[in-house]
């Protein structure tokens, strides 16, 4: 059906897609939080919540209703306009990673071939950083806006932190596409994918260690939660948030790490692609379904990582922060990128 | 100078290794610490459900005791308000009167006794100064209560029920009061 040259049944299907899979990240963030207590529950040899519901399940929405059932309050000498735009900045910013994250192969249905994936735009990686990026000016917006210093200052470490490891990020990512020679996630899982290729992860180990620190900086997680370091500096940005709009920072703290978590499994580790399994000899709707639990198991790897690595190290001191980034993760970076361009060199004779 | 003990451990002030500056080992060495937690016995009592089981000279809430008829043995002496360091009790003596013999063993008792919990440091001197056993520090705590006003027990609350006409709150009070 195509009217005013669009092809609506396209628009209805990619629609529907968002519609999903924005849910699902919701959702799958909602019971980051809880796994998250139970994670860090577990390792410090509690129980971890366990009243709300069977094994504590419901804890998650119990969280959110208190969080909309508190007073939502606004400081009279806020920026009203900006401290309501702060927290949906970072919200948005999160949740519009997802678009280019190819989450598994086509689905055939009503004899239509579906792609898995919200836009296989040719710039893919390089839009999520540059969405990831716009996730620092909600740290800004929010931490400026609430008009007290310590929240500005909470931001500024925030997006400077952000700014000096999305350099060394940006530069491992280089050497990934050196070997891919595509900047679309499609294209660089499916390279992945074909029969008798390695994953990304056996050519680049040390622009994935790089990488990884990188997005852990980036998610504000510990070891560099130095923007809402929550005990020794104040809180941070959200110090004068409440009720839902502080759960909007927190959240979409989560809803980052499902999506750094996703580009990881994207780049270095085949998507959603299944190790030893040739997935061109199955049905293709069945690939797709082994293809997204795949993707699926990999993310929930990630998490329990980062969730693991919080749970065990304490947070670093700013100029630790800023000497690791600068002084080591960049260097590394920049030899680890030159390596491999020489390696490709001499590979191409 | 001279050590107080010889446990003292001299820091090590040398200049990191190369390894050590990597950082990513010890990382990786705290976290198979962590791991290893997941699988240690959880130390954790499901408090409502299961309650820790007190020690046999655990010095809990009192109970004001009765004699074998179902009397109250108080007798309105003062010798435990006098006893108790934090001066929790205080109570009002009264005469017995006569067809009051079932209630009350002796001449006279205690027509108003109040403990403050809040003030009350569960030491058991009142126990250890009554001669007439009378009051006896139980197995169970203060519960929470709203107010001040709440935490101030009086003989309703203190007094064990009696055996003949209410044996099995008797029995309930029993099992937690070592009596």
């Amino acid at each position: 059906m195509t009217l005013l040259a669009l092809d609506w049944i396209l628009m209805l299907e990619k629609l529907i897609l968002i519609a999903i899979i924005v849910f699902a990240s919701l959702g799958i963030a909602l019971y980051t939080t809880f796994s998250e207590r139970k994670v860090a529950a577990v390792l410090q040899d509690r129980p971890g919540p366990n009243r709300a519901g069977p094994m504590g399940l419901l804890q998650p929405l119990a969280d959110g209703l208190k969080l909309i059932m508190k007073e939502e309050i606004i400081p009279n000498s806020a920026s009203k306009g900006l401290f309501i735009l702060g927290p949906a900045m970072a919200m948005t910013a999160a949740l519009m990673t997802c678009a280019v994250i190819p989450w598994s192969s086509s689905v055939e249905l009503f004899g239509r071939k579906i792609d898995l994936q919200i836009a296989d735009i040719n710039i893919g990686i390089l839009y999520v950083f540059g969405v990831v990026s716009m996730g620092v000016y909600g740290i800004m917006i929010g931490g400026w806006a609430s008009n007290n210093k310590f929240s500005l200052m909470a931001a500024l470490r925030g997006a400077s932190q952000a700014i000096s490891y999305e350099l060394a990020m940006g530069v491992a990512l280089i050497a990934v596409l050196m070997i891919s020679g595509s900047l679309s996630l499609k294209t660089i899982v499916d390279q992945q994918m074909a029969p008798g290729a390695w994953w990304n992860i056996v050519y680049q180990p040390l622009g994935f260690i790089l990488f990884f620190i990188c997005a852990m900086a980036e998610c504000n997680r510990t070891p560099f939660d130095l923007p809402e370091a929550e005990n020794e500096l104040n809180m941070g940005y959200h110090q004068e948030y409440s009720s839902m709009k502080l759960g909007f920072y927190l959240f979409a703290e989560y809803v980052n790490m499902i999506m750094s978590s996703a580009v990881m499994a994207s780049l270095y580790f085949g998507g959603y692609d299944v190790p030893f399994l040739d997935e061109s000899t199955l049905a293709p709707n069945i690939a797709a379904i082994i293809g997204v639990l795949s993707l699926l198991t990999k993310i929930v790897i990630f998490l329990f990582l980062f969730m693991w690595i919080r749970w065990t190290i304490p947070r670093f001191r700013y100029d630790q922060l800023m000497n690791l980034g600068w002084k080591s993760l960049i260097p590394l970076a920049l030899v680890n990128m030159l390596a491999t361009g020489a390696v490709i060199l001499w590979q191409q004779g | 100078m001279q050590a107080l003990t010889n446990r003292a451990k001299e820091v090590s002030r040398e200049p990191m290794t190369f390894m050590e500056r990597l950082y990513l080992p010890n990382i990786v060495k705290g976290m198979a610490i962590t791991f290893s937690h997941i699988f240690k016995k959880q130390p954790t009592i499901q408090y409502p459900e299961q309650k820790r089981e007190f020690s046999p000279v655990f010095r809990g809430l009192h109970v004001l005791n009765r004699d074998a008829e179902g009397r109250e043995n108080c007798t309105a002496c003062g010798l435990c308000a006098v006893a108790c360091p934090a001066e929790a009790i205080t109570m009002e003596a009264a005469e017995r009167m006569p067809g009051e013999e079932h209630l009350y063993r002796e001449e006279k008792y205690a027509a108003k006794y109040e403990i403050n919990m809040l003030r009350c440091i569960f030491c058991g001197l009142c126990e250890e100064a009554c001669p007439k056993d009378a009051i006896y520090l139980s197995e169970t705590f203060a519960p929470a209560n709203f107010t001040r006003k709440g935490f101030i027990y009086g003989k309703d609350d203190l007094l064990i029920p009696n055996k003949n006409n209410a044996p099995e709150e008797y029995a309930a009070a029993r099992g937690a009061a070592r009596v």
